[in-house]
């Protein structure tokens, strides 16, 4: 069946899945739905330890077995070590069909690939994957389906129970020995654990893994006792240097500062830049030379942000302590300056839930008015791309992308006109992940495209006389004339992904990538 | 006269045609010129397959009204000659000449550029030239060069060389340029032809480019080699005239005209004594003006 953003989802797999195709952004507002409880397993006993002296005794005493989910959230990013060490265990335990569900996994668990491929891990449910795991996915390798959601609609995906966690291994920077956790202190700290309060909320066990026993209590907790069944103190949770690094150096390439330049201009030129407004960025070298001159052009106008929200990094630290955002709303860090910053007060540490969850009673994105994004691939639909490489294969991760473009009132997507030798600008895309009608306006170094259902937007910026304003066919061919119309990736019929809307409903499929034939 | 022998040439980009990523679309940084480099940026052993990058991408690629100027190899190489054929197969506007001490040098290049455009049926006379000064004997010979031949639009310094060979090194100060800049700038206008700046190549110095920038702008240059697309917002701030300006010029241009229809020789703009002899310079401020895109009006 053909879905909203004109893509086939075969029968079989909404049979299968049991789901809806995608049918708009607001399908399913204001359905009422009634939220899974959890099985608990409560401590009365004073004398109840929760320590356990490695993994395997964790996975012991949560009755790990075959057919099992466990799931991980992803704040040690590349420097993590939770994933494979416990995934090691359960291998050497001989557990099978393993579902892991990870809130994004990457380069780091590159060595989980032969659990793919003996049967170990069957199913995988992540915001994405880099690394060989995305291409051993593509290949076919994985017995089940990948199924790839936004950070919001994982936490939904918990709260309807359409993931069952059996078993939450969450990583802490500190814990004390009842399971009261800090996303900082110790010698892996990433800031926030934002990821993980809904796996504490839903899932039957949670283990705690930490590198460093604090005295108790280690408060104020990030997530609390109350939720934690058992403590696992390890000798490292995380390579720290790959945690977090120095903030990214303002980028010198010209044409990332064009295209940063284009969407300062969109932003300061459009109705929502005003007194209060609020801003997410993401950590591309452009959207942080577009926070930049943003704020030289909030100085001069005397126009101070209300909250920004998401990923932080340094830029958006430095408005804080520069009083010129009232609030910051984190819910990841990405360098060491922002882990460090979380120490003032107005910076608030926020759950994954509140910052995306579409089957909250609202949250956070929905109150945004500005969001810079980036984006793999968009086609004239002005639906983007950011999980499937141009080569049909899984190369990156949802993260809130389609939940902040929904939510945004302008939702801004830079992208270069051309990857490579790969037009971005396209007639399709590779894969839908985020829809066309969350879009607003697509910046790239040859031109500003404003999706047509946003007259007020581009009335605005042609009243303006910014940025040079372009179809978004006419990007698409300018791109075309300097490579070609490429041939479509050639895929098997066999989907070994599923692209789920943040409802829940499906975006999308991915397929098998095709076998070269060398001899062809 | 070739239209585009006065054309503006605020930025002109160095551009090492041993890479196509950087010649592939340069455009989009909006440069009034490209210099299309198969002289020193280009190791020995890759002439030929820069040649080759150089001709396909002439061929191929809507450079969309920039101008693409080829840097051949000096006079003194057995490489120049197949330079120039390479070039005006590909069509190209301009062919720049390095290490020029002469006006013989300019006019043997006239010569092959000339045998190229009947050899690949261009039309003779369409493609330009302009001269490096790259020696204190390039530099002397500043008028002799610009009036060498009809097809050079201008002279350009290349700093590193010459002072190299004035026995000194660029300080940053451009005080061991300032010689060669006031000789050149003047021999430049005494023929008619343009005159641009040499290079400045630490990237990390953005505050000592402007400056630079000023300097040349000051002393009356028409543009400025660059190496580098980030310089291009810098130049071209520095080299279009601002509103201000523009305005006051429409005003003098408007008053010189009707105030001689009135047989008034001498008045006052804005409280600024203005005659005849500022009519040519308002002009000019509209024209560049105009050009930069920056002015729409009737003048």
């Amino acid at each position: 069946m053909k879905n909203a953003v004109g893509r086939e989802i075969p029968d079989d797999i909404l049979r299968a899945l049991g789901k809806e195709p995608f049918q708009g952004n607001n399908y399913k507002n204001g359905v009422p739905f009634r939220r899974v409880a959890p099985i608990i397993h409560p401590v009365m006993d004073n004398q109840h330890s929760k320590l356990v002296k490695d993994i395997h005794e964790a996975l012991v005493k949560c009755k790990a077995h075959s057919g099992m989910t466990v799931s991980f959230h992803h704040h040690f990013r590349e420097g993590d070590l939770i994933v494979n060490m416990v995934m090691e265990e359960i291998h050497k335990m001989g557990l099978k069909n393993i579902t892991l569900a990870a809130t994004s996994l990457g380069k780091a668990h590159d060595p989980l690939v032969p659990m793919i491929e003996d049967g170990t891990i069957t199913r995988i449910e992540a915001s994405g994957v880099r690394g060989m795991i995305g291409r051993t996915i593509s290949e076919g390798k994985l017995k089940g389906l990948a199924i790839m959601r936004s950070h919001g609609g994982r936490v939904r995906s918990l709260m309807t129970g359409e993931t069952k966690v059996d078993i939450a291994f969450i990583g802490a920077p500190t814990s004390d020995d009842y399971g009261n956790l800090r996303g900082i202190g110790g010698k892996t700290n990433c800031g926030v654990l934002s990821y993980s309060h809904i796996d504490g909320d839903q899932a039957e066990y949670v283990v705690a893994i930490t590198d460093c026993l604090v005295p108790f209590p280690n408060f104020p907790a990030h997530i609390s006792m109350t939720k934690v069944d058992y403590v696992c103190v390890v000798d490292a949770i995380g390579i720290p240097e790959k945690i977090a690094t120095g903030a990214a150096k303002p980028t010198t390439d010209q044409r990332k500062l064009m295209m940063a330049e284009y969407c300062t201009q969109v932003v300061v030129n459009t109705p929502y830049f005003k007194d209060g407004f609020s801003y997410q960025t993401g950590v591309g070298g452009a959207s942080i030379a577009s926070t930049i001159s943003l704020t030289r052009i909030m100085e001069e106008r005397g126009i101070k942000m209300g909250f920004g929200v998401g990923g932080l990094t340094k830029p958006m630290c430095d408005l804080l302590d520069r009083g010129m955002v009232r609030v910051l709303m984190d819910t990841q860090a990405f360098d060491l300056d922002t882990v460090s910053n979380v120490i003032n007060p107005a910076h608030h540490r926020i759950s994954a839930g509140a910052y995306a969850n579409p089957f909250n009673k609202g949250a956070f994105v929905n109150k945004l008015d500005y969001v810079i994004l980036a984006s793999l691939e968009v086609d004239v639909h002005f639906n983007c791309n950011v999980v499937v490489g141009s080569d049909g294969v899984i190369t990156g991760a949802q993260g809130g992308h389609p939940d902040t473009a929904q939510g945004a009132k302008c939702t801004i997507v830079i992208c270069p006109l051309l990857q490579g030798r790969i037009p971005a600008i396209c007639s399709e895309v590779t894969t839908v992940t985020t829809p066309g009608e969350s879009v607003d306006v697509v910046v790239t170094d040859y031109g500003v495209a404003v999706n047509p259902n946003r007259h007020d937007l581009l009335e605005a910026l042609r009243k303006a006389d910014c940025v040079p304003l372009k179809t978004i066919e006419e990007l698409r061919d300018i791109a075309y004339s300097i490579t070609g119309e490429p041939d479509p990736v050639e895929f098997e019929d066999r989907v070994v992904g599923i692209i789920e809307a943040r409802d829940g409903t499906i975006m999308d499929v991915v397929r098998q990538i095709k076998k070269c034939d060398p001899k062809e | 006269m070739n239209p585009n022998m006065k054309r503006l040439r605020r930025s002109m980009m160095f551009l090492n045609c041993q890479k196509p990523s950087l010649i592939k679309d340069p455009y989009v940084y909006a440069p009034d010129s490209i210099m299309l480099d198969l002289e020193d940026a280009v190791a020995e052993r890759e002439k030929d397959a820069a040649r080759y990058s150089l001709y396909h991408a002439l061929q191929e690629i809507d450079y969309r009204g920039v101008e693409r100027v080829v840097r051949i190899n000096g006079l003194d190489t057995d490489l120049w000659k197949e330079d120039i054929r390479c070039s005006i197969a590909g069509g190209c506007d301009a062919v720049r000449i390095p290490k020029t001490e002469t006006a013989k040098d300019v006019q043997l290049v006239e010569e092959a550029v000339l045998k190229a455009e009947k050899e690949f049926h261009v039309e003779p006379g369409r493609t330009l030239i302009m001269a490096a000064l790259e020696s204190a004997r390039g530099v002397m010979n500043a008028f002799e060069i610009c009036c060498a031949s009809s097809r050079l639009f201008g002279i350009a310094l290349s700093g590193g060389d010459y002072t190299k060979d004035l026995q000194t090194t660029i300080s940053g100060t451009g005080v061991e340029l300032m010689g060669a800049r006031q000789h050149m700038i003047i021999a430049a206008r005494a023929a008619g032809v343009q005159c641009f700046d040499t290079v400045f190549t630490d990237l990390n110095n953005m505050d000592g480019f402007r400056k630079d920038v000023e300097t040349i702008h000051a002393m009356g240059f028409d543009g400025k080699s660059i190496i580098n697309p980030r310089q291009i917002p810098i130049v071209h701030e520095i080299f279009t005239p601002k509103q201000k300006e523009i305005i006051f010029a429409e005003k003098v241009v408007r008053e010189i005209d009707s105030k001689r229809a009135q047989g008034i020789g001498v008045f006052t703009v804005d409280g600024k004594m203005i005659d005849i002899a500022f009519y040519d310079g308002a002009k000019r401020i509209l024209a560049l003006a105009r050009a930069s895109g920056v002015y729409k009006g009737e003048l």
